[in-house]
């Protein structure tokens, strides 16, 4: 898909909790002897004053900064998300009142699944392109949840990003054209008052998470006519970072395209903020020219696939925490206890 | 007075997990595959086996389910249920509909979709074949079970797990040249000894896996024989039962259905153990492994790791088992399973084995258990 008026990105933010957890403390508690170990060594933790909407304005207060654009300019606003603190309120408004972007906006909280962040940057691109607004905010943002001893809750991690979309003119990279490639296929759900999400096991594998990866990127890469060499910097969701490992060799991207982009070693997996958070930490030293390849994953099921070019046309793209910042930021939560009681998953 | 019974045709799927096909789509491959095999056409019967179509996929009724895919209406269509043995089964009822002369042609097939359950709800539905209202509803599942039986063995013989090992190393080994096996790789005796438990002492490289597939074998009659056929004489075929319960049998390591459908096997088909040149064995679990081979006569409960460990029961050993990499590596699907027995025993006695071959296979046992030994199916094919 293309837009009738050229659209790119204009600045992104990102936010990642301080606190970590290792995962081998949830392993003393749940792993049985012989199981393999866990997908990664840490995980983000939110603190309990921590939840997707205050760690959503943060990463668009640093978008908005390093954009450099009025706030009033923004006509759109979308949290996407599978951690809202409201089951019904939005997120967005909350967010966009704190960023001064309230009253004409259009603003909702999307859902699906781990590509609700990616799904709001297609919206982004969408309203830009047909020029009903002059930006849009789209951001993916979790505090994941997982049921403890879940295979999950080695992984579940928290934090994500956001990314103002506008005119080309004057973006940090241009948007190329992106596709969308989206199934009935329910891999992962989590109920209506369910606190933790229920998932198919090895099912979330094959016939979701690889299926709908790489056909929405062999549709992108098709579309665009480029091969995986062509790229700079590859980001996928990343569920476990072995699940990445093999999408890409797959696709024939190499170990260093995807590195970069490649944060759920370091922090486990932040769900609808996976793959923006990953975008992210790659807009952060991307050059001038390099073209970036990036494919989200929802569980559901679909991925969205975007192909991006940097400009170097922005002034100080640049300015304030870099995702890296974020990453070696941290504060060890010290028992599984403490942890839970962060996530709280104590219920009485 | 019987007459005789013929396998004329084989079909199988590839056992693993078919997220896209379903009970109907994979039993009526390989009813296809099987009914192409043998060149004919006209089938007066079809016999399903198949455990957990209720339980599993909410579908009963699977035989008539199977018929109208696969063109047979309105052909007779039965399931046969007999739990982990209900594909040796449905074969036990094509052979009796053959050999009474009520049919000339009759087609098994046995069939299991796993894949789209929980682990958790599989294992539920695994332990509706034990006894519901002593054991299953205590917890006792399938691998519970059999960890007991095994621990129990360990004690008495004075062994340790890794004396297993040789049972999943050949399985892995055999599998590993079979298209249709789920798990192609070989394995250590190290991986094998540092494997998770699954129910202490049985880890998950002492079980078969959970999985899809359907194989099938087509029976007919000495009238129906062609040219063209390349036949394998059903020279026995027998059902055994013992105690639902565990808990009822006085010796739990006397696989006592085992025992008895291999004997009146070996009687009708008028042989003794010597005889068989191989042994397609229920290896649902290395400890069932070991036990069947003792029931069958092969080999007292001394000497059977022994030799497991000198590679008597490897391909090139005295005594094959689990050809073409049995429950535990070509995958235990298992109201299939035992069907997947039948056709790869038809395939090494024509000797169309590939690498898989045994040399110089002239008669084959195949034996499927099913509840722990509750059940046990037994058929001896000569070529």
């Amino acid at each position: 898909m293309k837009s009738k008026i050229p659209v790119g990105i204009l600045g992104y933010g990102a936010y990642i909790p301080r606190l970590r957890l290792h995962t081998k403390i949830i392993s003393a508690i749940w792993r049985a002897a012989g199981s393999a170990a866990p997908a990664v060594a840490e995980k983000s933790v939110p603190a309990l004053d921590e939840d997707v909407i205050t760690m959503s304005i943060e990463a668009g207060r640093t978008a908005l900064e390093r954009a450099g654009i009025a706030p009033d300019r923004i006509g759109a606003l979308w949290v996407g998300t599978e951690s809202k603190p409201y089951a019904v309120k939005p997120s967005a408004t909350v967010v966009a009142q704190a960023l001064g972007i309230t009253p004409q906006l259009v603003a909702a909280d999307m859902e699906f699944a781990c590509k609700a962040g990616s799904e709001a940057m297609q919206a982004a691109v969408a309203f830009v392109g047909s020029g009903l607004v002059q930006g849009a905010l789209a951001i993916g943002m979790d505090t994941a949840q997982a049921r403890p001893g879940d295979a999950l809750e080695y992984t579940a991690g928290s934090g994500g990003a956001a990314m103002l979309f506008g005119p080309a003119s004057g973006a940090l990279a241009l948007v190329e054209a992106s596709t969308s490639f989206v199934t009935d296929t329910p891999d992962f759900f989590r109920r209506e008052h369910a606190p933790f999400p229920e998932h198919g096991g090895r099912f979330t594998g094959e016939p979701s998470y690889f299926h709908h990866t790489l056909s929405a990127s062999r549709r992108l890469l098709n579309e665009v006519g480029r091969e995986p060499k062509e790229y700079a910097h590859a980001v996928f969701h990343q569920p476990v970072p072995k699940f990445v490992e093999r999408v890409a060799k797959e696709l024939g991207f190499t170990e260093e395209q995807v590195r970069t982009g490649l944060v759920a070693r370091r922090m486990g997996n932040a769900y609808a903020g996976s793959s923006l958070l990953g975008l992210a930490a790659v807009l952060d030293v991307a050059r001038p020219g390099d073209r970036i390849f990036f494919c989200s994953y929802g569980s559901g099921a679909g991925s969205d696939a975007f192909s991006f070019q940097i400009t170097g046309a922005a002034a100080n793209p640049r300015r304030g925490p870099t995702v890296e910042d974020y990453l070696s930021r941290s504060h060890h939560v010290g028992e599984y206890g403490e942890y839970l009681r962060a996530r709280r998953k104590i219920r009485y | 007075m019987t007459n005789d019974v013929y396998i004329i045709g084989t079909g199988q799927t590839p056992v693993g997990e078919h997220w896209g096909l379903g009970m109907r789509e994979l039993a009526s491959a390989a009813v296809v595959e099987a009914i192409a095999d043998a060149k004919t056409e006209g089938v007066d019967a079809l016999y399903v086996g198949n455990m957990l179509g209720g339980a599993l996929n909410g579908q009963e009724n699977v035989a008539t389910l199977i018929a109208d895919a696969v063109g047979l209406l309105p052909a007779e269509a039965l399931k046969i249920e007999a739990a982990c043995a209900s594909g040796a089964a449905a074969v036990r009822a094509a052979f009796l509909a053959v050999a009474s002369g009520v049919h000339q042609l009759a087609v098994a097939v046995g069939v299991e979709k796993m894949t789209d359950a929980l682990p958790d709800v599989v294992t539920s539905a695994l332990a509706t074949a034990a006894d519901q209202d002593f054991e299953a509803s205590h917890g006792l599942s399938f691998v519970a079970l059999s960890a007991l039986m095994m621990r129990r063995y360990l004690y008495e013989t004075k062994q340790d797990r890794g004396a297993f090992a040789p049972f999943a190393l050949l399985a892995h080994q055999n599998a590993a040249t079979n298209p249709k096996a789920m798990f192609r790789e070989p394995i250590s005796t190290e991986q094998f000894l540092g494997c998770a438990m699954a129910a202490e002492p049985i880890g998950i490289l002492d079980a078969a896996p959970v999985c899809d597939g359907a194989a099938a074998v087509v029976l007919c009659s000495k009238a129906m024989l062609r040219p063209h056929h390349r036949p394998i004489r059903v020279a026995s075929s027998s059902v055994a039962t013992d105690t639902i319960a565990l808990a009822a049998r006085p010796d739990i390591l006397a696989l006592r259905a085992a025992a008895r459908s291999a004997s009146r096997a070996f009687a009708a088909a008028q042989c003794t153990p010597e005889d068989i040149d191989l042994f397609e064995a229920h290896d649902a679990f290395t400890i069932i492994t070991a036990l069947s081979l003792e029931a069958c006569g092969f080999a007292p409960r001394s000497e059977v790791l022994k030799r497991a460990a000198e590679g008597y029961y490897a391909r090139g050993g005295q005594l094959p088992i689990s050809t073409f990499g049995g429950l535990k590596a070509r995958g235990h699907p298992v109201g299939a399973s035992g069907t997947y027995q039948i056709a790869e025993a038809v395939l090494q006695l024509r000797g169309e084995a590939g690498p898989n071959q045994v040399p110089r296979a002239r008669r084959a046992l195949t034996q499927s258990i099913g509840g722990h030994g509750s059940v046990a199916v037994a058929h001896i094919l000569e070529a």
